[in-house]
């Protein structure tokens, strides 16, 4: 099938970025979205042209490493990453917006690569379980309710992929540091930092500039992993919880 | 059948055999503790005064820079994703192994030992294997302790399930993403040690060269390495007390494989050029459950976790050229070959047995899907005897990927599969304490030869990367580092000038060639000369000819290879041209590595080698050993210098594989 595309250039962070155009005449229904681009790349390189810097590594949805808005919608029309969209999604003819993360605390670095190196620092600022090498325990001395390790699991599929910012009007990150704050918190292991946990991450998620949660939604509506909005409430008990307990310990 | 040692061939000559492989000798359950104990150790107040590099963090360099940053020691870390949470171990579906016996199904650490030494068709090293049997118990408390959420049994306990090619259920998994919540774990340690300021963490950096620095002795050590900044272009110095490499493997010398898109061998080509043996290149594993390719276009290969053929079946039309849908081929005319060929193991063969059976059943035209070139993995039964949901629950994102990838739903037809480069066993040589042949260079998790012989089993290379980065490396670097702080090395050392140098010139020729062939166009052509001559069948004949196309197209490379934009700048297409560069030589030294290897072992199956009924046959008087390539500077890598190290086997009686 024939398509236009309509690609965000942006030569380096410091440059004024604009939307170009760019036909392709021979895209295959089953070719992935990045495979397109590739086909595109490669056309652009014979005739001497920068081609579309874009991010991915894993190209099966698990990674988190590729993303870019699709006609508006972070990842696309499907929910899934942008490397497990196909083209068999879209039809002959189309015109195809294809922009980087648009959010504050990902600066773009070129063309539709961002940075996303906030999220690393939100998951410094207590993202974890202090566990040094060598001091655990036997794995099943501390045994888990299944209801609540499979929870944990759910939460903990998060790729990190930054979807959700692009797509709140916000540009929070609520529901990336939520889903690892679920994670941690479900699991017994987790509960000796549970409360500096949430206070220290929500402070760098501040820190950033992300901005806060109205619960509007939008996030897990384009999670590929489907991240349930419950996890923010989840969230903001554990922050209500342990600010009180640190305003009654000081 | 001849006994005695080929003479070397017209593309390589022979070294002196290896014969310290540093590994104590005595009882086999006894090694590890006895080299753990002689060890020397670092006061913990001088550790803050020694640095260590750690490049990738996959499993495997994740949790050594996070075990080593714990430890006290100045770490700097690189990668060259946007984030270490990137790499690509988070990919891995199954599982991971470990001795635990939770099943009481006659497990033990001897039992894992002995699986991983047969299953590696009797090419690895024994003590290396018992002893990454022994710390996988302690992988699976260190994980659970982190918060890896592991599938669990409602009594609260962790569940297991059994993996390709074992008879006892010990893989520990995540639902199918048990290398991502692994991966998750590592990278949690990883980033507490870089917000308590033990690790310096380096993301879009790629190492592009290894600096070695003479001691007062003249013992040449790695003391650090020539990085490119991948966002400014900027080529930076490092230096260290002591260099680690933890950068994956090479499967992408295929072009398609399931690697990540930026998976490659750059740093380990590096490492070699400078002298680091690699070891055993063309031991690769071509796993047996990928989504088939469905056009030219075709950037990478999805593989399905092979944890599917506990309960999917392999099956074929018994008549060649057999047209009609799965669903209209009745059961009589359906040949499920491997519960046929083996019995006992069916669809739990090894991966290479269930691999090249694939390809012969599609060589014999009863291939199915676009080319002919699949099999079906069929769920009918499972569902039938679990219901749907207990299905679900186990495979439920294999089925949603494979549905999203080939618009097909796996619940209503049969998965088609065929088999794709998945992980390669071949990996620069280290001795027992993964230290290469470069004092001081050391190497772990996939990027390294040590622990699979000629065949992975499933299940294990997890298992390989966190042993590798939390229990061994932690204790033997430790060991070297006990002579260490060294002398620092300044930036204007000749050596360090001499290393940019190098990097710099390379760069600048790529960015000059402005030739009309994409990088991708020549990748390509290399992956098809691999994939060839170099895959689940090789020939003596094939190899040759391969040495001989890829000599060709490197030619074609430098002569005409069209990389556009600058250095100063990020410039993917300079990126994957470095890559290319060094996969072009690595596959080049891939087939020297074939041909030599007259015999069938593992994931090497040399056609002239293989029994009546088409089995893999091994000589073992001839080739029990591990074949560690020197490169020959002079030769510019034309002639590789061959150093075998003998394989003794104590305790593992060598015999043929059987599965039947």
């Amino acid at each position: 099938m024939k398509i236009t595309v309509n690609v965000w250039r942006q030569k380096d962070a410091d440059t004024k970025g604009q939307m170009v155009t760019y036909p392709l005449d021979e895209v295959d229904e089953h070719m992935s979205f990045l495979e397109m681009l590739d086909v595109l790349n490669e056309k652009l390189t014979i005739d001497g042209e920068d081609p579309v810097a874009f991010d991915s590594d894993c190209r099966e949805g698990i990674c988190g490493t590729c993303g870019v808005v699709i006609n508006g919608i972070p990842h696309g029309p499907e929910v899934t990453t942008t490397c497990q969209l196909h083209m068999r999604t879209f039809s002959d003819g189309d015109v195809i917006d294809i922009e980087p993360w648009r959010a504050g605390a990902f600066p773009v670095v070129k063309d539709l690569v961002v940075d996303r190196g906030a999220f690393d620092r939100i998951i410094q600022a207590g993202g974890y379980i202090s566990a040094p090498t060598g001091s655990a325990v036997e794995a099943n001395n501390i045994p888990v309710p299944k209801a609540d390790a499979d929870h944990a699991f759910e939460a903990a599929t998060c790729i990190g992929c930054g979807a959700c910012v692009a797509a709140c009007p916000n540009g929070s990150a609520m529901l990336f540091t939520a889903s690892k704050i679920t994670h941690l918190g479900l699991l017994p292991q987790g509960q000796p930092e549970r409360d500096s946990r949430v206070i220290g991450m929500i402070e760098q998620h501040d820190a950033e500039g992300f901005g806060g949660c109205t619960n509007i939604g939008e996030c897990t509506a384009a999670c590929p992993k489907g991240i349930p909005l419950d996890v923010i409430s989840r969230l903001n008990r554990d922050l209500l919880g342990a600010l009180g307990r640190q305003s009654i310990g000081s | 059948m001849t006994t005695t040692t080929p003479a070397p061939d017209a593309f390589h000559t022979l070294g002196d055999d290896i014969r310290d492989t540093a590994a104590p000798s005595g009882p086999i359950e006894r090694r590890w503790d006895d080299r753990k104990f002689n060890a020397k150790l670092v006061n913990p107040a001088n550790r803050r005064k020694i640095k260590v590099i750690v490049v990738g963090t996959g499993l495997a360099g994740a949790s050594a820079a996070a075990t080593l940053g714990e430890a006290g020691y100045q770490v700097v870390s690189f990668c060259y994703q946007d984030s270490p949470r990137r790499a690509h171990s988070i990919a891995a579906q199954g599982g991971i192994n470990a001795a635990k016996n939770y099943r009481n199904d006659g497990d033990s650490i001897y039992r894992l030992f002995y699986d991983t030494v047969k299953g590696g068709d009797f090419r690895s090293r024994e003590s290396n294997v018992y002893r990454l049997a022994q710390v996988s118990v302690n992988i699976i408390d260190q994980c659970v302790a982190q918060g890896v959420p592991f599938a669990r049994e409602y009594g609260g306990l962790l569940d297991n399930r059994s993996f390709g090619g074992v008879q006892v259920s010990r893989t520990f998994y995540a639902r199918g993403q048990t290398g991502q919540q692994l991966l998750i774990g590592a990278y949690q340690a990883l980033e507490r040690q870089i917000a308590a300021g033990t690790v310096e963490m380096n993301t879009r950096h790629e190492m592009l060269e290894v600096i070695l620095v003479p001691d007062a002795d003249g013992t040449e050590r790695a003391r650090g390495i020539i990085v490119r900044d991948m966002v400014t272009g900027e080529i930076e110095t490092h230096t260290a007390d002591a260099v680690v490499l933890a950068t994956g493997g090479y499967g992408n010398v295929f072009f398609l494989s399931t690697n990540a898109m930026g998976s490659n061998t750059t740093a380990t080509w590096r490492a070699h050029k400078k002298g680091a043996y690699f070891a055993n290149p063309c031991y690769t594993q071509i796993h047996p459950t990928c989504i088939p390719v469905s056009g030219e276009y075709q950037s990478k290969l999805t593989l399905m976790s092979e944890s599917l053929r506990n309960d999917g079946r392999i099956w074929v039309p018994k008549k060649a050229g057999d047209e009609r849908p799965a669903s209209q081929i009745p059961e009589d005319e359906r040949d499920y070959y491997l519960e046929r060929i083996y019995p006992s193991f069916g669809n739990l063969v090894p991966r290479d047995i269930a691999s090249r059976a694939a390809k012969y059943q599609c060589d014999d035209g009863k291939g199915v899907g676009p080319g002919g070139l699949g099999v079906y993995l069929d769920f009918k039964d499972a569902i039938e005897r679990l219901g749907r949901p207990a299905v679900e629950a186990k495979y439920g994102n294999l089925f949603d990927m494979y549905a999203r990838i080939t618009g097909e739903d796996p619940y209503s037809e049969p998965m088609r599969i065929y088999p794709a480069v998945h992980y390669v066993m071949g990996g620069l040589w280290v001795d027992y304490d993964l230290q290469t042949n470069i004092t001081g260079l050391f190497c772990a998790g996939e990027a390294n030869f040590s622990d699979h012989g000629a065949n992975r089993l499933g299940a294990s290379a997890l298992m390989q990367g966190l042993a590798d980065g939390y229990f061994v490396l932690p204790n033997t670097l430790a060991d070297y580092l006990a002579g260490s702080p060294f002398e620092k090395v300044a930036d204007d050392h000749p050596r360090v000038v001499e290393a940019r140098q190098q990097v710099e010139d390379r760069i600048q020729t790529l960015l000059t060639i402005n030739g009309s062939r994409t990088v991708d166009s020549i990748h390509k052509e290399l992956g098809h000369i691999m994939w060839e001559y170099c895959g689940m069948e090789r020939t003596a004949e094939g190899l040759t000819k391969a040495i001989g196309l890829i000599r060709e197209l490197k030619n074609e490379f430098w002569t005409n290879v069209k990389v556009t934009g600058t250095n100063e700048e990020l410039n993917q297409t300079l990126e994957r041209a470095g890559r290319v560069a060094d996969f072009l030589e690595l596959g080049e030294l891939m087939c020297i590595d074939a041909l030599n290897r007259a015999e069938s072992c593992g994931g090497h199956f040399r056609a002239e080698s293989q029994t009546e009924d088409g089995e893999a046959l091994r000589h073992d008087d001839q080739f029990a050993y591990v074949s560690a390539w020197e490169y020959d500077a002079d030769g510019e890598g034309q002639t590789p210098i061959l150093h075998k190290e003998p394989l003794e086997y104590e305790y593992v009686e060598m015999k043929a594989r059987s599965y039947k």
